[in-house]
């Protein structure tokens, strides 16, 4: 289903809070915190759809050999709709696999950024600490800006950015499961843990699963499959959007305190007797 | 002895033929089926396209020629 009216900025007092409180990344300021990845869709249109109602400035984009890929129409969409591109590694299993994957992408795309997966389980594409750190170590020797794709682990995520890392991008819950944030703690105590922006890369289903990882402190959220294979992709997309600027506005509120028993929001004083 | 005349390659995880001498390059013209953005690895190492004409094929060669997909 198409809607253009859900298309433009519908948001025009959300559009100024965001252009008020940019998010920084390896300095680069960008005014929107939702990450897009571009698999999953059904056709390029769609991906224009997709990316516009989104509001995303960074998208992922991966490497694939030539007789799979169909023609350049990704790249030309992408370009039309002014977002940076973040070079992934999907599919590596093995440090030395990641660090020349990194390398071609910054060749095929003119772009130093890489978005470092290492993974090490096929069932459920968990990332493999061992090989993440080795090659974001290798990386960020060779002048890559290395936002790595990691656990919840803070400690894990303390290496990472000590090792250089320009963001930690921790799961929520396996990639493409859709089942949310299963250790809100420990994303919480990552986000302490790291003096770089933390990014809630994978597991997202919702939007409000989106909106508890900015709730949660977290800088930005990656996401891919919960719009690109939702029923309403261009919909689901502007929810992303609206969803990770509430989380970010409430995480800025400062919620309430959580309460066993109730208390009245509507004074006592003044109660008629009747 | 004569040079072989064409060079057995490794292309993209199957097996292929070039003319001996064939650089990257010429790989590339072959391969690329009208993608814009290519990058090559020849045995585990990037090549960069500042050397595609430069860099010879070698018998044996195991080459992979990428181009952007979309992905997460």
């Amino acid at each position: 289903m198409t809607t253009p009216e859900l298309t433009a900025d519908a948001a025009p007092a959300l559009a100024r809070e965001e252009a008020a409180d940019p998010f920084t990344l390896a300095g680069e300021t960008f005014t929107s915190r939702l990450v897009l990845g571009t698999g999953g869709l059904p056709s390029m249109e769609s991906l224009e759809r997709v990316v516009r109602a989104s509001g995303t400035q960074l998208v992922t984009v991966a490497l694939r050999r030539v007789e799979a890929v169909a023609g350049n129409s990704m790249m030309q969409v992408l370009d039309r709709c002014g977002v940076r591109l973040l070079p992934n590694t999907a599919g590596c299993r093995t440090a030395r696999e990641a660090v020349l994957t990194a390398r071609l992408g910054r060749e095929a795309f003119g772009t130093d950024w890489v978005k470092l997966e290492v993974i090490g389980d096929e069932q459920t594409l968990l990332p493999d600490a061992v090989e993440l750190l080795d090659a974001a170590e290798q990386l960020v020797a060779e002048g890559f800006t290395v936002l790595p794709y990691t656990t919840d682990d803070p400690v894990l995520g303390r290496r990472l950015a000590d090792a250089g890392c320009a963001a930690v991008m921790p799961l929520g819950s396996p990639i493409g499961s859709g089942l949310g944030i299963r250790n809100p703690h420990n994303i919480a105590l990552l986000r302490e843990a790291v003096p770089v922006p933390v990014v809630l890369d994978a597991g997202i289903g919702t939007a409000s699963d989106a909106a508890l990882a900015m709730e949660l402190g977290c800088d930005a959220v990656l996401l891919a499959s919960a719009v690109t294979r939702a029923r309403d992709p261009e919909r689901m997309a502007l929810a992303m959007r609206h969803a990770v600027e509430g989380g970010r506005l409430a995480r800025g509120a400062g919620r309430i305190p959580r309460r066993w028993y109730a208390q009245e929001s509507t004074a006592m004083q003044g109660r008629p007797e009747l | 002895m004569t040079p072989p005349t064409t060079l057995p390659l490794t292309v993209n995880g199957t097996p292929a033929e070039l003319p001996a001498g064939s650089t990257v390059a010429v790989l590339v013209a072959e391969r690329s089926g009208g993608h814009d953005q290519v990058a090559v690895a020849r045995n585990g190492d990037v090549v960069p396209r500042s050397s595609w004409t430069t860099t010879e094929l070698a018998a044996g060669d195991v080459l992979e020629v990428l181009t952007p997909t979309a992905g997460g």
